[in-house]
């Protein structure tokens, strides 16, 4: 029988929750690193093993740590993030540029070719990589020096680049996302990126349809359709069928399009989940009722899962990584709210039950499972 | 000739380092704050960018330095450190700004 390993940053350390297969009883192990911020835990799809874990803090910056034991023990490895070549400049909040300056890592990228490479998105938004296992750092600055970076700008939770998404077989092709440029792809193995963002409506910019601006929340995609791109933005949720070229909104009837994370079905790559906030004012679920909103025909018609989830005061936020899938045959959904509490579902979605409830406010949910 | 300089982290850095208590660093030549973090940086290297930026250097904003009840923070990185502490009688404290709320 295998086993399931859910790997939770929060705002006050890391945990590991731990249970087999049939994901009824667990163990939980932590706080690892009390006190910091872990903004993302993530292991090897290649060595599960292999853990790595952002570890922040606003008085001491930016450690990253690694695990070879699957994240009983834990080293630091490299944390110098030296942008490369001219640093330039980027929006600032009241319209003046200023020079990129680094701030932490939001999200760390296991390769899921080789196990010593590992790919790092960080704030002031830049795209780094590692290929000796996270002791040193080297920018693809070519990314940040696509001609549209002086015109990125933060969003309210910095400007920060949060997701990285490896093609399954075309080890040239990468998609990142920031928040607030939008999304791009490189598909020469970061020697030049694309804005693909086509499609894309915004109604917190000036130009609705410009090429770069937008507020991207989170991209996910099955490595079965790996052209296929699913994204949640700041408003909308949005799917690509062009591997970005061009993007089309399947909001469809969900309660709010506002939200962060999305993820889709280990085995049933039509299969999307999301988790609908009521808007960027209210960081909360609609109605105060927590609902993930599935669909399985790749977004515009969805419908709520409720069962085991609280269904009344519910005031909690899900942010953009704390949202992943494990690859059982039955397969789990797992999210982590702002409230501490993470909850799974065994069933694909169709019923829920929290793995605690207590934690500090949860930053990122990811999931290994294990032979 | 080397001093040898005391030195008491906070106690997320201490737990960074794997160290308890106050430690002790070996200073080559004019004991300055900066000659001390480098000392304190070679022999933790874990502690790279917690106390001062990677990049510039300077000191993290919300970390200060303090030696023989003085707040030493705003000193030059250059300026000579107390003889207290460059005898070792006297720890220089690398301390994390109070937060609340």
């Amino acid at each position: 029988m295998g086993s399931t390993r859910v790997l939770v940053g929060t705002r006050k350390g890391a945990f590991r929750l731990i249970s087999d297969e049939r994901r009824t009883e667990w163990t939980v192990d932590g706080p690892h690193f009390p006190g910091w911020e872990i903004y993302h835990v993530k292991g090897s799809p290649v060595n599960p093993d292999r853990l790595y874990a952002s570890q922040t803090s606003a008085w001491f910056g930016q450690v990253i740590q690694r695990s070879d034991d699957g994240g009983a023990s834990w080293g630091t490895v490299g944390n110098d993030f030296s942008y490369e070549g001219e640093v330039g400049e980027h929006q600032w909040y009241d319209g003046s540029l200023r020079p990129w300056a680094f701030t932490r890592v939001w999200h760390l990228e296991p390769s899921r070719h080789d196990a010593e490479t590992v790919y790092a998105g960080v704030e002031d938004a830049a795209l780094f990589r590692s290929t000796d296992g996270g002791r040193q750092w080297n920018e693809l600055s070519s990314l940040r020096q696509h001609g549209t970076g002086p015109q990125w700008q933060p969003g309210a939770g910095g400007m920060c680049l949060h997701t990285i998404l490896e093609h399954p077989t075309d080890t040239d092709r990468l998609y990142v996302a920031i928040s607030a440029a939008g999304a791009f792809r490189t598909s020469d193995g970061a020697r030049s990126w694309q804005a693909i963002n086509k499609g894309l409506r915004s109604g917190e910019i000036p130009d609705q349809d410009s090429e770069v601006g937008h507020c991207v929340h989170r991209i996910d995609m099955h490595p079965d359709h790996p052209d296929v791109l699913y994204m949640q933005k700041h408003w909308d949720v949005m799917r690509s069928d062009d591997a970005g070229d061009s993007w089309q909104e399947v909001s469809g009837n969900l309660p709010s399009d506002f939200g962060f994370p999305i993820v889709v079905h280990a085995h049933e790559p039509n299969t999307v989940y999301v988790v609908p906030i009521t808007s960027d004012s209210h960081h909360f679920p609609p109605d105060g009722r927590l609902r993930v909103y599935r669909s399985r025909a790749g977004g515009d018609e969805w419908e709520e899962l409720t069962t085991g989830l609280p269904q009344q005061h519910c005031y909690v936020n899900v942010l953009r990584d704390a949202m992943a899938v494990d690859t059982h045959e039955s397969c789990g959904i797992y999210f982590g709210t702002t409230g501490g509490q993470v909850y799974a579902s065994k069933d694909s979605g169709d019923t829920w039950s929290p793995i605690v409830r207590d934690l500090p406010a949860v930053l990122s949910v990811e999931v290994q499972t294990l032979p | 000739m080397s001093n040898s300089v005391r030195v008491i982290l906070p106690a997320h850095l201490r737990a960074l380092a794997r160290v308890q208590g106050e430690v002790r660093v070996d200073v080559e030549g004019e004991v300055t704050q900066r000659a001390v973090l480098d000392a304190l940086e070679a022999e933790f290297p874990m502690l790279l960018g917690t106390i001062r930026d990677r990049t510039t250097a300077r000191r993290r904003p919300f970390v200060r330095f303090y030696a023989c009840e003085n707040d030493l923070s705003h000193e030059e990185p250059e300026a000579p450190l107390p003889e207290r502490v460059a005898r070792g009688e006297e720890p220089f404290l690398v301390v994390g700004a109070m937060a609340g709320g």
